[in-house]
C-alpha cells in the first residue's frame, strides 16, 4: 500500500466523521474537502463516493468544485505537500533559488509528486507574507523567512518523515511587524463596548427589541439603537476599504431595507480573502485585534437586523483558524455572540468562519458567496446584488475585514469623531501592506491623505523608481506622482503598497502580475479565460526577446477587449499593470522588443527537436533560425 | 407593463423581466450570442451578446432591459470585439471544421461567419482534449467545447439528471460527466435527453449520423444565422 | 487596364492536399480575365522552382509541417508584397494538424517501427529530408500574412472573389454562401 492510499473503509470513516460535523449540509461542499484532504492528503475518488452518497448530490458537482480550488487535491499530491509563495517580492527575495534547492534536495521536479509519493513542490501565488518572505505553505500552513539553511532542514524534516506537527515551532510564527499604528491598531479596545455602545444609543431596551423584532420580520423602521447605530456609520462616511470603496452606510442600508423572503434572514459576511498580491494587512488584523472585527460584524447585524455571520478566510490563513475559534467561542461565553446579545431580547447572531482553498477570484464579492454555498467561485451575473440576492438568495452584507475594524470603532466613538480624521473625502484611517525594497517592511496605520513620499520615507525606501499601489489590480505609481497622496479622492488602495527601487526592471514586475491573473481568472468568461493566457504568451514571449512591435500592438489590443467584455473585475483590472508600465516604463518595454519585424509565435528550431532526437541528425538542415517574416 | 427602448436607433418594445435580448428577438433582431438559449436561464459566460447600453459595455443576454434605454449593438467596434471573442473560442479549443459533423449547423461557426471571422488570428493553443466514444449512441468531443453550459443546464434543468458538470479553473476548466469512470457510458445519459439536443457546437453527437445532410446543405448553409427562425422568432 | 503593368503571382502548396489549387483551376474561363491582370511567377501551375525578388501577391496553400516548408513560406515572404492564406490548412492547420496531440516521438515510433510489416524500421535520417516539426503549425504564426481566404478548399467563387476584391484595390470580404471553413 503506497504513502498516499488509505482503506476505503477508513477514508468513509473519515468522510462521515467530516459531514457530521458539518450537519450534512451540501452548502458547506467546500468546508467538507478541505477538512477530508487535511485527513487524507488528498481527495481520493471513494471519498467523493461517500460525500455523493452522504449529501446527495451528483458527482459533477462534487468534482467540480474539487476541481475549482488550487488547494484541493483529486490526485495523490504526497505527504507534504510544499507550495512556495511566487510574488514578485518572492522572487525579489530570491524563491526561485530556494525552490530549486529543495527540489534538489528531494529529488523531486517541480510541480511533481516524488516517485516515493512523499512530496511536491510547486508553487502558489502571494501569501501574504510580502513583509517576511520569501514564504511558503506546508500542507497549507505557512512559513515565512525562508532562507537556504532552513530550507535544508525542511528538506531534512520530510526525507526523516517527520510529522508537520513536530517542527520547529519558529518556522511557523508570522510577526504582526507593526511599524506605525493609529486608531485602529492602537485601540484599547474591550470586547463588548463598542456593543453597550450601540445599544445606549436607544431610547428604551423594549422600543430596542420591538425594533429588532420588526427587521427580521421585514418591516423596517428607522428608530431605536439599530437605527442611531447606523445613523452614526453614515455619518461617520466610511467606505469599503476592499477596494471598491462603496459608502458602508449605504450598502448596510440598503441591505436592511430589503424585503425577507419568509423564512430568509439577513446576513453579514467578513472578507478576509485578501489575496491581492501585496496586501496583508487583514491577517495582521485578524492575528492582533480578532475582537475588533468580529464586534464590527456584530454591530453590523444589530444595525441591519443579521441573524447569521459569516467570515471567509483565505485558505493561506489557515494557521489563524484554531485561535480565532477560540476568541469566537470566548466571546459566545461573554454573551457577545449567541442568543439576546449583551441581554438584548431578540439580539441574535452567530458567526461560522468558512475557509477557502486557493481561488484569488473567491475575494470577489459574489464569487465569496458562491464559495460560501459551497460552489465553484464564479461572479455572479448583477444585478441583483448581494444586498437584496446574496447568500442563500438572502440579503446579504460583504465588507472588508478593515471595514468592520473601523466599524466597531465608530459604534464605540461615534461617526462624528470619525469623520474627523482623515481627508474631507477620505474619513478614518487606512492600513497599508509595505514591502519590496524598503528598510522597514511590515504594517503602517495612516490617517487617509498621507502622501506616497511620506509613506516611502517612513519605511526607508530610497533610490525608489515605482510604487505599485493596491497591488496589481491597482495602480503603478512612477516618481513624478509621489506626492500623490492616499485616499478616495486621488489614489484608493486596498491596502498593498509594494516598492520597487531603480534596479528592477518593471516589466518583469508586470509580466508576474499577468501571470498571475491568467493563474486566478476564473475561466466564466470567454475574453479573461482566453486572454489572459494570450496576454501571458505575449509577455513571456518579449520576455525571451523575440517581440516586435506587433506583439506590443496586439497586447494593447488585448489589453482593451479585456476592460471591455470581461465579466467581473478581475477581467477587468488583469491589464492595468501592463497598461500603467507601458505608459510610465515605456523603455523597459522598447528594450524587450529586440525585433524589428514580426517574429514567429514559437521557437522554430526547438520545434524540430524531437526529429533531430530520433534521427541523430545535427547537420545545418536539421535547424531553424528564427530569423523575422515580414514587415509589422 | 410595456415599455420601449432603442437598439442602433429602432424602437424596441418590451415588457417587466424581460432581458435585452429577449426584447430584441422578440422584435425581430438579432444579437449575435453563443451561450444564451431563450428555453433556459441565461448564464452570461460567452460575452458574444455583448452591447454598449448608454456606452457602457454589457451582456445583453443577462441584462434586463429599462425604458429609455440607448443599446448599440451592429457597430463596427462591438463586432470587432465579438468577432475576437469568437476567434479566442477557435484558438483555444481544437476546430477542424471540414471533418466536423457540426459544420454547417454549427452556431459558433454560423457566428463567425456572421462577424466576418476570416481567420482564426491568434496563436493556436492546440490543446490535449480526449474524445469519449464509449456511449453506444453519443459521441463526446471534448475538442470542441466552448463551455457554454447549455448542456449542463439541461441535464440539470430540464432532464433533471446532472449528467454533465464544469471543473478546473481558468484555461483548464472542462466538461466533465457523471461518473466515477469519467465515461458517458457509465452516466445514465440518452439521447431523448434535452441534453442531447442543445450543443451549438460539435461535442454531444449522434453516432451513426455521419454526413446524412450533406455539407453545403444544411442550416447555415441556407441562411445566415442572422435570419435563421429561433434567433429571431418575431419576424 | 491593359497598359497597367500585370501583377505577378506566385503560389505553393505546403502541408496541404493540393485541393485549393485544383479549386483555383475551377475558376475556369475566368482564369483568361485574370491573365490580362495578373502573371504566374513560381507555383505549381508554372513550374518555376524559385520566386522572383518582385512578386505582389503570393497565395500559400497548406499548413507548416517540416523544415522545408518553413523555408519555402519564408522565401515567399521575402519576395511578395501581400501574403495570402489559402485553405483550412493554411490558416489552422486543417487536416494535418490533428496530429498535434500526439508527441511526433510517437508518432515517428509507430510508422517506422512498430506498425506491422516493418522489420528493422529506422526513422529516415537522410539530410536530404525536411525534418518534422514538433507540431503543424497554421502560417500566420510564423510570418506575417495579409489576407486569408478560408474554406476546404475555399470555392472557386470565393477565390475569385478575394481575387478581384484585391484587383481592384477593395478589402476582400466573403459574404453569406462564399464564407466556408468546411
Ligand atoms: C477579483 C476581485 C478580488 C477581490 N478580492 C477582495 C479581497 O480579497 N478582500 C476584499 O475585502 N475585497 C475584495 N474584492 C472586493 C469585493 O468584491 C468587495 O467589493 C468588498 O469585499 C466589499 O467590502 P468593502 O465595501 O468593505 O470594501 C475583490 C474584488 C475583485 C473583483
Ligand atoms: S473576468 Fe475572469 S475572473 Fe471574472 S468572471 Fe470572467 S473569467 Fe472569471
Ligand atoms: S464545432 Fe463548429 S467551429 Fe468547431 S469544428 Fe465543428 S463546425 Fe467547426
Ligand atoms: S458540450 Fe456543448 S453544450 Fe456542453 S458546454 Fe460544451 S459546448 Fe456547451
Ligand atoms: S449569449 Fe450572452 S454571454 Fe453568452
Ligand atoms: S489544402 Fe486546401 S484546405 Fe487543406
Amino acid at each position: 500500500m503506497g504513502l498516499n492510499e488509505m482503506h476505503a473503509e477508513a477514508v468513509a470513516g473519515v468522510v462521515d466523521r467530516v459531514i457530521n460535523r458539518y450537519r450534512r449540509d451540501p452548502t458547506c461542499m467546500l468546508q467538507i474537502l478541505r477538512e477530508v484532504q487535511e485527513a487524507c492528503d488528498w481527495v481520493p475518488p471513494e471519498a467523493i463516493d461517500r460525500m455523493q452518497a452522504m449529501l446527495g448530490v451528483p458527482r459533477t458537482k462534487i468534482e467540480g468544485v474539487a476541481g475549482f480550488y488550487s488547494f484541493i487535491y483529486t490526485e495523490p499530491r504526497g505527504k507534504y505537500r510544499v507550495l512556495f509563495s511566487d510574488n514578485i517580492t518572492d522572487r525579489m527575495q530570491g524563491n526561485r533559488a530556494l525552490m530549486e534547492r529543495l527540489c534538489s534536495n528531494l529529488w523531486v521536479e517541480r510541480g511533481k509528486v516524488s516517485e516515493d509519493g512523499l512530496v511536491s513542490v510547486g508553487k502558489t501565488a502571494c501569501t501574504g507574507l510580502c513583509d517576511q518572505g520569501p514564504g511558503m505553505l506546508v500542507n497549507n500552513y505557512a512559513i515565512a523567512g525562508l532562507n537556504l539553511e532552513r530550507i535544508d532542514e525542511i528538506a531534512e524534516l520530510i526525507r526523516n518523515k517527520v510529522p508537520l506537527a513536530d517542527w520547529p515551532p519558529a518556522y511557523f510564527r508570522i510577526e504582526d511587524n507593526i511599524r506605525r499604528a493609529d486608531i485602529l491598531l492602537n485601540a484599547d479596545f474591550t470586547p463588548g463596548e463598542a456593543l453597550l455602545a450601540a445599544r445606549a444609543r436607544a431610547p428604551s431596551d423594549g422600543l430596542n427589541a420591538s425594533n429588532m423584532r420588526s427587521w427580521r420580520e421585514g418591516l423596517p423602521s428607522g428608530i431605536g439603537g439599530p437605527g442611531a447605530t447606523l445613523d452614526e456609520i453614515k455619518r461617520s462616511g466610511l467606505r469599503g476599504r476592499g477596494g471598491a470603496g462603496f459608502t458602508t452606510g449605504l450598502k448596510w442600508e440598503a441591505c436592511r431595507n430589503a424585503q425577507l423572503k419568509a423564512g430568509h434572514q439577513r446576513i453579514v459576511v467578513c472578507n478576509a480573502d485578501e489575496g491581492e498580491p501585496g496586501t496583508f494587512k487583514d491577517r495582521v488584523l485578524l492575528s492582533k485585534c480578532p475582537d475588533l472585527v468580529f464586534e464590527g460584524m456584530t454591530v453590523a447585524a444589530y444595525a441591519i437586523g443579521a441573524t447569521r455571520g459569516f467570515v471567509y478566510l483565505r485558505g493561506e490563513y489557515r494557521y489563524l483558524l484554531d485561535h480565532l475559534n477560540a476568541v469566537l467561542a470566548h466571546r459566545r461565553r461573554q454573551n457577545l455572540l449567541g442568543k439576546d446579545i449583551c441581554g438584548l431580547p431578540g439580539a441574535d447572531f452567530d458567526i461560522e468562519i468558512h475557509v477557502g482553498a486557493g481561488a484569488y477570484v473567491c475575494g470577489e464579492e459574489s464569487a465569496l458567496i458562491e464559495s460560501l454555498e459551497g460552489k465553484r467561485g464564479t461572479p455572479r451575473n448583477r444585478p441583483p446584488f448581494p444586498v437584496t440576492n446574496g447568500y442563500l438568495d438572502q440579503p446579504t452584507i460583504v465588507n472588508n475585514v478593515e471595514t468592520f475594524a473601523a466599524a466597531a470603532l465608530i459604534a464605540l466613538r461615534g461617526g462624528e469623531w470619525y469623520a474627523g480624521i482623515g481627508t474631507k473625502q477620505s474619513a478614518g484611517t487606512k492600513i497599508l501592506s509595505v514591502s519590496g525594497d524598503c528598510e522597514r517592511p511590515g504594517i503602517y496605520e495612516y490617517p487617509f491623505g498621507v502622501s506616497i513620499r511620506q509613506v516611502l520615507a517612513d519605511c526607508g525606501a530610497t533610490d525608489t523608481q515605482a510604487v505599485q499601489v493596491s497591488g496589481p489590480s491597482g495602480i503603478c505609481v512612477a516618481e513624478n506622482e509621489f506626492d500623490r497622496i492616499i485616499g478616495f479622492e486621488d489614489i484608493p488602495t486596498a491596502g498593498a503598497f509594494t516598492i520597487f527601487n531603480k534596479s528592477r526592471d518593471m516589466f518583469e514586475v508586470a509580466r508576474n502580475y499577468v501571470h498571475f491573473f491568467q493563474h486566478e481568472s476564473c475561466g466564466f468568461c470567454t475574453p479573461c479565460r482566453v486572454g489572459t493566457s494570450l496576454l501571458k504568451n505575449l509577455m513571456d514571449k518579449l520576455h525571451y526577446g523575440s517581440g516586435s512591435p506587433y506583439d506590443f500592438a496586439e497586447i494593447e489590443k488585448l489589453n482593451q477587449l479585456l476592460q471591455s467584455m470581461s465579466h467581473c473585475g478581475l477581467g477587468h483590472t488583469a491589464c492595468n499593470p501592463v497598461l500603467d508600465t507601458i505608459a510610465k516604463f515605456r523603455p523597459a518595454y522598447d528594450k524587450r522588443m529586440m525585433q524589428q519585424d514580426f517574429t514567429p509565435a514559437f521557437d522554430l528550431d526547438r520545434e524540430l527537436s524531437s526529429a533531430r532526437q530520433m534521427t541523430g541528425r545535427d547537420d545545418a538542415g536539421a535547424h531553424l533560425e528564427t530569423e523575422h517574416g515580414g514587415q509589422s | 407593463m410595456s415599455y420601449t427602448f432603442t437598439l442602433d436607433g429602432k424602437v424596441v418594445p418590451f415588457v417587466d423581466g424581460q432581458t435585452i435580448i429577449q426584447a430584441a428577438s422578440a422584435a425581430g433582431i438579432f444579437i449575435p450570442h453563443l451561450c444564451y438559449h431563450p428555453e433556459f436561464k441565461p448564464h452570461g459566460s460567452c460575452k458574444l451578446c455583448t452591447v454598449k447600453v448608454n456606452g457602457r459595455h454589457t451582456a445583453s443576454c443577462t441584462m434586463r432591459a429599462a425604458p429609455g434605454m440607448v443599446v448599440e449593438s451592429e457597430t463596427e467596434e462591438i463586432n470587432a470585439e465579438r468577432r475576437a471573442l469568437t476567434q479566442m473560442l477557435f484558438v483555444e479549443g481544437n476546430h477542424f471544421c471540414p471533418s466536423c459533423e457540426k459544420s454547417g449547423n454549427c452556431q459558433l461557426q454560423a457566428t463567425a461567419y456572421h462577424l466576418g471571422m476570416m481567420s482564426a488570428h491568434y496563436d493556436h493553443f492546440f490543446p490535449n482534449r480526449a474524445v469519449d466514444a464509449s456511449h453506444p449512441e453519443a459521441l463526446l468531443d471534448f475538442n470542441r467545447c466552448i463551455l457554454c453550459s447549455l448542456c449542463v443546464r439541461a441535464s440539470r434543468d430540464v432532464d433533471g439528471k446532472n449528467v454533465f458538470g464544469l471543473s478546473g479553473r481558468g484555461i483548464k476548466t472542462h466538461l466533465i460527466v457523471n461518473a466515477k469512470s469519467g465515461r458517458l457510458a457509465d452516466t445514465d445519459f440518452t439521447l431523448a435527453d434535452k441534453a442531447a439536443q442543445v450543443c451549438p457546437v460539435g461535442v454531444i453527437l449522434k453516432k451513426r449520423q455521419g454526413f446524412a445532410v450533406p455539407i453545403g446543405e444544411r442550416k447555415y448553409d441556407k441562411a445566415p444565422i442572422s435570419e435563421t427562425a429561433e434567433t429571431t422568432e418575431g419576424r | 487596364m491593359t497598359a497597367k503593368k500585370k501583377l505577378k503571382v506566385a503560389t505553393t502548396s505546403l502541408a496541404g492536399c493540393f485541393g485549393c489549387h485544383m479549386s483555383f483551376l475551377d475558376i475556369d474561363e475566368r482564369l483568361f480575365t485574370l491573365l490580362e491582370h495578373i502573371e504566374f511567377d513560381r507555383s505549381p501551375l508554372t513550374d518555376i522552382k524559385t520566386c522572383s525578388p518582385d512578386c505582389d501577391i503570393g497565395i500559400i496553400e497548406g499548413g507548416l509541417c517540416n523544415a522545408e516548408n518553413v523555408h519555402v513560406l519564408r522565401e515567399f515572404r521575402k519576395n511578395c508584397k501581400i501574403l495570402i492564406a489559402m485553405g483550412a490548412c493554411a490558416i489552422n492547420g486543417g487536416l494535418p494538424a490533428q496530429r498535434n496531440h500526439l508527441p511526433l516521438t510517437t508518432i515517428l515510433e509507430e510508422v517506422y517501427h512498430t506498425s506491422p510489416g516493418l522489420a528493422n524500421g529506422m526513422v529516415p535520417n537522410d539530410p536530404e529530408l525536411p525534418l518534422p516539426l514538433n507540431q503543424v503549425h497554421p502560417i500566420h504564426e510564423v510570418v506575417k500574412i495579409d489576407y486569408f481566404m478560408p474554406g476546404c478548399p475555399p470555392s472557386a467563387d470565393a477565390i475569385w472573389k478575394v481575387l478581384t476584391d484585391l484587383l481592384a484595390g477593395k478589402e476582400p470580404e466573403l459574404g453569406h454562401g462564399l464564407m466556408h471553413y468546411d
